[in-house]
């Protein structure tokens, strides 16, 4: 195998209510690559990429069909602990949402909730991370202020900070870059190329040139299917299905 | 108050100025109408204000705050009373704050959108429309009766405490259904699980709508008098309460009492006003303490 996948979707239907909003979507994500869900508004990428930390749970009538493997192991197996899937599987949203915390306490909470005591081991691993989002400079001499108190791009990278404390192998972003301006946008793209040399991950956007700046492969979905997937560079110089090269053209969406 | 009064001018003005038209008749109309509205309402609180102060006030002395009554509730001081209707308030908070907050995160987070939880919350709703002095003679029969707690201290305060409790739960779903998504989205994600996520996200960020909530009622139970009636409260004690079985003097019985028995009218009026007027204030005070904290809320969570 000369493909390392990290996680591989089989046939996964969706349905919310009686609607079915994903259908037969099959799809191989990855290790260590940057993988982009693009298409327009509606088209279930942010359903599909909520499918793979189970954040779906939440939402009522939920069902889904079909297999999610996280390396090799169904994710939506009944014995599967949904906690510690979410703790390999890390996710960062659309708007930033630090918790109304200090800067310190928001970045310790995925250790305590684990269990984790030892102070000087959280403050170590707090300062790594948030070293490897590009925020310790900015924030090392307010650990203790409220994280409200950041400023958008900011308070996005302390969530991603907050995600990498607690060393997930994949981190989904779902729009991670939508409320924010252009520099802060950069500055969260740059992030995620540098992150991509440790974590899988899958990144939500319908941004174009967002996914084409930053990821590797791209997945192109329209009314919940997946009408393409492919390397990034292939889908955006010579995509095979019509529609994909209408959406990247600008002709819908 | 200060930060809800936008100026009216600009468009406004302007209007005003020329000619005028239907519209700007039936606006003009509409504002001196409501304007009105909120006079005649003020008039009343203010009218309650000022009686309560200008009769009270002279009653007040630190004799007054401190001392037991003498001669027959015509001297002395109401100070057994005041220290009955804490005791009372503490102990239906007690009481009630627990019991309304875990009935809050049942029905906020837990339970199941089903029929009979619909049920349950339309009773609890309805629990609050019932008549305090129905609350009063069921602490009789169940609480001072049937577990024999007698006429004490634990009657009235558990009485109370039910009073309170739809109240309590009301703010305090509110309170925890007003904590964003987002909180609980972000900490789930990051591996916490559902009690994690309520006890160390959603409580901590609803509290200060919870604390609002319960202080609010809080104000309401201290000026109870029909619950505690048969329950807790008494006509007049040497001293002080001993023990959560003692019965106890409490202000709002106390000026029920002083206006509808004894023989000395006159001095028992005064010793009323006067200890309306502590009522009025410790009510008020509770209220500012609630306002101040919704004010700190807002500061911390924006919006």
């Amino acid at each position: 195998m000369d493909r390392d996948v990290k996680i591989s979707a089989l046939n996964v239907n969706f349905y919310y209510g009686s609607t079915l909003t994903l259908k037969s979507i099959s799809l191989e994500i990855l290790r260590k690559r940057v993988t982009a869900l693009i298409g327009p508004s509606g088209c279930g990428k942010s359903t599909f990429i909520r499918l793979l930390n189970r954040m779906n749970d939440l939402v009522p009538g939920a069902r889904v069909e079909g297999q999610i493997l996280l390396d090799g192991f169904d994710i939506y197996h009944p014995r599967t602990d949904v906690v510690s899937l979410r703790r390999r599987v890390g996710m960062v949203f659309q708007k930033p949402n630090p918790f109304p915390k200090s800067i310190f306490d928001n970045l310790a909470y995925g250790l305590t909730i684990g269990g984790v005591r030892d102070k000087q081991f959280i403050e170590n691993k707090i300062i790594d991370s948030l070293k490897k989002a590009a925020l310790y400079n900015e924030v090392k001499d307010r650990l203790h202020d409220n994280a409200l108190m950041l400023s958008g791009g900011q308070q996005q990278r302390l969530c991603i900070a907050r995600c990498l404390v607690v060393e997930p192998e994949v981190i989904l972003f779902d729009e991670p870059a939508a409320s924010l301006d252009p520099i802060s946008t950069r500055k969260i793209e740059e992030l995620i190329l540098e992150l991509k040399d440790e974590y899988t991950i899958v990144i939500v956007t319908h941004n174009m040139q967002q996914a084409a700046r930053v990821s590797d492969f791209t997945a192109f979905m329209y009314l919940g299917e997946l009408i393409e997937y492919g390397d990034t560079e292939r889908i955006f110089t010579v995509p095979k299905e019509k529609m994909t090269e209408e959406y990247l053209s600008g002709k819908f969406g | 108050m200060s930060r809800q009064t936008p100026s009216k001018t600009g468009p406004y003005t302007a209007g005003r100025r020329q000619a005028v038209r239907a519209s700007d008749l039936t606006q003009a109309m509409g504002f001196l109408f409501l304007g009105a509205c909120i006079a005649f309402a003020l008039f009343f609180l203010g009218t309650i204000l000022y009686f309560v102060i200008v009769r009270g006030a002279p009653a007040i002395s630190w004799e007054f705050l401190t001392s037991v009554p003498r001669r027959a509730m015509t001297q002395g001081g109401v100070a057994p009373a005041i220290v009955g209707t804490f005791y009372l308030t503490l102990g239906a908070i007690a009481f009630a704050l627990p019991l309304g907050l875990a009935c809050a995160i049942y029905l906020t987070e837990y339970s199941p959108k089903t029929i009979l939880v619909n049920i349950i919350r339309l009773s609890i709703a309805n629990l609050a429309g019932i008549p305090s002095i129905v609350f009063g003679l069921f602490g009789f029969a169940v609480f001072v009766k049937v577990f024999g707690f007698g006429v004490s201290i634990l009657s009235g305060s558990l009485t109370l405490g039910i009073m309170a409790l739809p109240g309590i739960i009301a703010a305090s779903q509110e309170a925890i259904m007003a904590v964003p998504q987002s909180y609980k989205e972000a900490s789930l994600a990051l591996g916490a699980t559902h009690w994690q996520t309520i006890a160390r996200v959603v409580l901590p960020s609803s509290l200060p709508g919870i604390l609002t909530g319960v202080i609010l009622n809080v104000g309401r139970v201290a000026g109870e008098t029909a619950a505690i009636l048969f329950t807790a409260a008494t006509f007049y004690t040497r001293g002080y309460p001993d023990s959560i079985f003692s019965e106890v003097m409490a202000l709002p019985y106390h000026i029920y009492a002083l206006m509808t028995e004894g023989t000395h009218p006159e001095s028992q009026t005064l010793i009323a006003y006067g200890s309306s007027l502590i009522l009025l204030s410790l009510v008020l005070a509770v209220s500012a303490l609630a306002i101040i904290l919704r004010q700190r809320q807002r500061r911390v969570y924006g919006s």
